[in-house]
């Protein structure tokens, strides 16, 4: 990354040194919040009520994050933060994962076969990009009634695993691998199962690794559709628990156990994001729609 | 195009089968239906319904608190997209010119596309809470009598902030990928016939941007319109009164809270209107940005 000395728009001197007082005022705004609620996470909910918040962790820190494990997020919200991270994680995997498998295979299918319709096929799955949730809410709704999918993890995940993108994503990379190689492989004899898992396959990984970065957080981070199929707390993901808890603030809000619930709610994706950031960054600016 | 493939003639559709039954039922069907609602009206049992044409049209056009939310929709989009956009855009060129440090700068940066949007809106809502938000607090020490959730426009700036907040991560990302793609040659060039940073900028840096940011500004849009969804509803309701109710809010508030079936559908066509249009935009600069290269 910094091995480029001497990009043209590199600066010298003050203007650079200036370069890095923006760039340090600009992370502090934008990390900010982020830190103020993992600070607020150590602290007592008498210290968070009387503002202004230290902007040093308290000594709070393992008593409350102890609390909101063992039961003290359950006695607010009726469910436990251990069910309410699993869930979350089964919705983001679940996704991610299902979305990753079915578009890899109608690309596979749009792009290494000929039969009548592909094209139209094809424009099906496209025309999807223009039909999100957001605009058919109420018909939606009544469908995940009619399938009896109300509070059920399918009806959680299954809506969301359709995704043009990343056909389109897939349909584009399997459009860039040469005929020689198909020919090769039909010469030797490989039918179209061999000829995915021993060459498409391994020469997708950096594509599905970027697809699974942008999905999870997808996943992770959906708030309107679990809104719609779920009544039930069991089923809630933790984003939408912590709406819950806030929703009835009021003088006894425990504070100090909604701030670990969001710092637990931000931090595994946070934490995909960084790590995989390679293939993220990739994905995201070299594929997105 | 493709000159060797498989022979196979069921296998192909074997592997469309999942993904064409999860559209049909799940976005297809619905949308039909949301069309087919948009032009009946039903009785208020809900046990029958008639034919009315754009009547349902016509009553959401011209009913004022949809002309409200057209406009509080209009507000929000532009003022996050064009914050989302101008810090981005300065903060990626702030990027470009430092040497050292740009990989630490850029993983910071990224944090926000991970919260999610209804997190993002409960973190500013915690920051700026009146009765203890740490920020709140130095606002009202200074006089200003600080309450988002009383006060329309200390509201709509709330959930502004929240929004684009959120958005500069994928913006900066973009705006840095933009600023790498321009050729060094130019530049250079630039530099040889003594052209000050101020004039390269000016004339070459960001006439070539261009494409970039009018991509960016679509996406924006888009993401201003739809995808703040949570931020809304986690941060205000659409309150005080009507005053963040965006048109997405004003769906979800009329079909799922008031159940006025025929409105929300009739919305929910307006809406899907939007979208297509936005899309259609966003694939024709597609191609064109092919040529740039």
């Amino acid at each position: 990354m910094d091995n480029a000395a001497h990009t043209p728009l590199a600066a010298r001197g003050p203007a650079r040194m200036m370069a890095h007082l923006w760039m340090i005022l600009g992370v502090i705004i934008v990390a900010f919040p982020i830190y103020y609620v993992v600070i607020a996470s150590t602290h007592s909910t008498q210290t968070i009520l009387r503002p202004p918040l230290p902007l040093l962790p308290g000594p709070e820190a393992f008593q409350n994050y102890d609390e909101a494990f063992s039961g003290g997020i359950g006695r607010i919200g009726g469910v436990s933060l251990w069910r309410l991270l699993g869930n979350t994680t089964l919705i983001a995997m679940g996704i991610a994962l299902g979305k990753i498998a079915i578009s890899m295979a109608s690309a596979y299918a749009i792009v290494f076969f000929r039969f009548p319709l592909r094209m139209a096929c094809f424009w099906l799955i496209f025309i999807t990009l223009m039909l999100p949730v957001e605009v058919r809410i109420q018909p939606t709704y009544k469908v995940m009634v009619d399938l009896g999918l109300i509070d059920t993890y399918a009806g959680l995940i299954l809506p969301l695993i359709a995704s043009a993108t990343a056909t389109l994503l897939f349909r584009q990379f399997f459009m860039t691998i040469p005929d020689e190689l198909l020919e090769a492989a039909r010469v030797d004899g490989a039918g179209p199962w061999r000829f995915f898992k021993d060459i498409l396959w391994p020469l997708s990984l950096t594509n599905v690794a970027a697809i699974f970065v942008i999905q999870f957080i997808y996943g992770w981070t959906q708030y309107l559709w679990p809104l719609l199929v779920t009544n039930s707390n069991e089923m809630n993901t933790i984003v939408i628990a912590l709406k819950k808890m806030i929703s009835f603030a009021d003088a006894d809000t425990p504070w100090n156990l909604v701030m670990v619930t969001s710092v637990l709610a931000i931090l595994p994706p946070i934490l995909v994001v960084v790590v995989m950031q390679r293939w993220f960054v990739k994905g995201l600016v070299e594929t997105e729609k | 195009m493709r000159r060797t493939v498989f022979p196979h003639k069921v296998l192909p559709w074997l592997l469309l089968a999942p993904q064409l039954a999860i559209t049909i039922i799940f976005f297809y069907w619905p949308a039909a239906q949301a069309f087919r609602q948009s032009v009946l009206r039903e009785d208020p049992f809900g046990l029958s319904s008639t034919f009315v044409g754009l009547a349902n049209f016509r009553k959401v056009l011209s009913d004022p608190s949809y002309l409200n939310s057209i406009k509080v929709t209009a507000v929000f989009s532009i003022l996050v997209a064009f914050c989302a956009l101008a810090v981005a855009l300065f903060l990626a060129v702030q990027a470009e010119k430092i040497v050292r440090g740009k990989g630490f700068y850029r993983t910071l940066m990224i944090w926000p596309y991970a919260v999610a949007p209804a997190i993002a809106g409960m973190l500013w809502l915690f920051m700026f809470n009146p009765s203890f938000g740490t920020l709140a607090w130095p606002l009202r020490q200074m006089g200003i009598a600080w309450n988002p959730l009383l006060d329309s426009e200390q509201a709509m700036a709330l959930v502004v902030a929240a929004a684009t907040w959120k958005q500069i991560s994928y913006n900066f990302l973009f705006f840095i990928a933009g600023l790498q793609a321009i050729p060094k040659s130019l530049l250079e060039a630039a530099a040889i016939d003594g052209a000050s940073r101020g004039h390269a900028f000016r004339t070459i840096v960001f006439p070539l941007l261009a494409p970039t940011t009018f991509f960016l500004l679509v996406v924006n849009t888009v993401y201003a319109l739809f995808d703040t969804f949570g931020i809304i509803h986690a941060v205000t309701s659409g309150g005080p009164g009507k005053a963040t109710e965006t048109l997405v809010y004003k769906v979800y508030n009329d079909g799922f809270v008031n159940l006025i079936m025929g409105d929300s559908a009739a919305q929910s066509v307006i809406l899907m209107v939007i979208v297509i249009t936005l899309t259609a935009f966003q694939f024709r600069f597609i191609e064109r940005r092919v040529h740039y290269g």
